[in-house]
């Protein structure tokens, strides 16, 4: 029930008396999503979302965390995050 | 997909399986909360990874599967009627109620619809003034926002043919719970990341130093669960409690504010019965005052319905993670999830579901 599902948010529509809308792409299929959680995403960014709400900005330097903190430990060796893609 | 992908990463999850294996001297048992997690965990067999001192215990942090009997009936009470369109996400629709299921009562005519979001069920009362549409708003923390969202949106547009049948439940509450009970195993928690996406995980920091455990805030996928597990075994290894963050690109300390701030507009806590674990006090949301009129219980009068739960499934034991679903007399025989005879073999986040699904037991 908890899923979130990581998508680029692709356009943003303000709503000065209800919410924020926005379209998001995941992965090339776009859904209507509403971005009222997120007032701080511009068109681009990474968002979370659930159950049509974005609830977070995915930060873009903290997730490579996962792959600093496994290099730093020495057991990554060689091994480079995959680059990366678009969608 | 990005932000998926990479987090699903075979060399790395090596790379994590070793470090946990060269870390661990004692045998440790730890809990994820979160449903999605136990189905990654078993998807994937992760717990059959570890080294063998390690035990993963499965935790209640699936919200169709901790939702009482009584609710799935109220809904089904509430579906059956005429003039009705009930909504509800996907999972919902299968689960047993003591007679029937939503699915059933929409193939006998009944006006029943899986909605992608809350606010879908909003613009079908928008758009049909003559129905009333019932949105079975159930979930953890995570699904509260967008749930008071909708009922935000139905007050600002005057509907008066929207309501939600609420079931909401906390997730702090359900691991004192778990915890401060003599049969608890739990040493270290793996928090759920889209729980504390929203909420962040102040909350969680007196109960790691009042029962002094450790707590890892931890994300979905394969690499993030791995390191979430390292991180706890690391933590009890080196003798040490606290609240501690795996799944920092989504999750700060103080969680998504605006979200906290529109569910504490919308709703306020309550006591709430779990399946098979009882009543938790202060586990729940409830509408407050001013949008307690969307309340569908109070509307269609569903409130003193009682029901007795089911005697051979053993959800309570298992959402308590003090048994397997292996150990249910009932499970992959009359159980299955063709035939569910509880909640954790409808959802797919049901640890009895994961299990039957990747041949457990
Ligand atoms: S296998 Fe079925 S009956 Fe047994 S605990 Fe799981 S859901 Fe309940």
């Amino acid at each position: 029930m908890c899923l979130g599902v990581p998508g680029q948010v692709v356009r943003v529509e303000e709503n000065p008396v209800g919410m924020t809308m926005g379209l998001v792409s995941f992965g090339g299929i776009t859904k209507e999503v509403c971005l009222a959680y997120t007032p701080e995403v511009q068109v681009g960014d990474y968002v979370l979302v659930h159950v049509g709400f974005a609830i977070s900005r995915i930060d873009e330097d903290h997730a490579r965390e996962v792959f600093d903190a496994l290099r730093q430990m020495g057991e990554l060796e060689g091994l480079e995050p995959p680059p990366p893609r678009a969608g | 997909m990005r932000f998926v992908d990479e987090y699903r990463d075979g060399a790395a999850a090596q790379a994590l399986v070793a470090a946990v294996a060269a870390r661990v001297t004692k045998p440790w048992t730890l809990m994820e909360i979160c449903g999605g997690q136990t189905h990654t965990l078993i998807r994937y067999g992760i717990d059959r990874m570890l080294p063998e001192p390690v035990t993963l215990v499965h935790g209640p942090g699936c919200p169709v599967c901790v939702t009482p009997l009584v609710e799935i009936d109220r809904a089904l009470e509430i579906a059956g009627r005429p003039g009705v369109t009930f909504t509800s996400f996907g999972d919902m629709l299968r689960v047993p109620g003591s007679r029937t299921d939503l699915l059933t009562v929409k193939a006998r005519g009944g006006d029943v619809r899986m909605v992608y979001s809350p606010l879908d069920a909003v613009k079908l009362a928008e758009a049909d003034p003559s129905r009333q549409v019932v949105f079975f708003a159930v979930g953890f923390e995570t699904t509260a926002p967008a749930n008071a969202a909708a009922v935000w949106e139905a007050r600002r547009k005057g509907l008066k043919n929207f309501s939600l049948l609420v079931s909401h439940v906390l997730v702090p509450p359900a691991m004192e719970a778990l915890l401060s009970s003599p049969l608890n195993r739990v040493q270290g928690f793996l928090a759920a990341g889209h729980v504390c996406t929203v909420m962040g995980y102040r909350e969680y920091e007196p109960i790691a130093e009042r029962y002094r455990i450790p707590i890892v805030v931890t994300g979905f996928e394969p690499i993030d669960l791995l390191q979430g597990i390292l991180m706890t075994l690391t933590a009890l290894e080196e003798g040490r409690h606290g609240v501690e963050n795996q799944y920092t690109r989504s999750v700060t300390r103080e969680g998504n504010v605006r979200a906290q701030e529109l569910v504490a507009e919308v709703f306020e806590p309550c006591d709430r019965a779990w399946r098979g674990i009882g009543v938790i006090p202060g586990s729940g949301l409830a509408l407050r005052g001013p949008y307690a009129s969307f309340d569908a219980a109070r509307r269609f009068q569903v409130e003193a319905l009682e029901v007795e739960e089911p005697e051979v499934c053993i959800a309570g034991q298992i959402l308590q993670g003090l048994k397997r679903p292996s150990d249910c007399a009932a499970f992959g025989g009359a159980c299955t999830p063709e035939h569910p005879l509880g909640a954790p073999m409808v959802s797919s986040e049901g640890a009895c579901a994961a299990y039957h699904a990747y041949g457990r037991g």
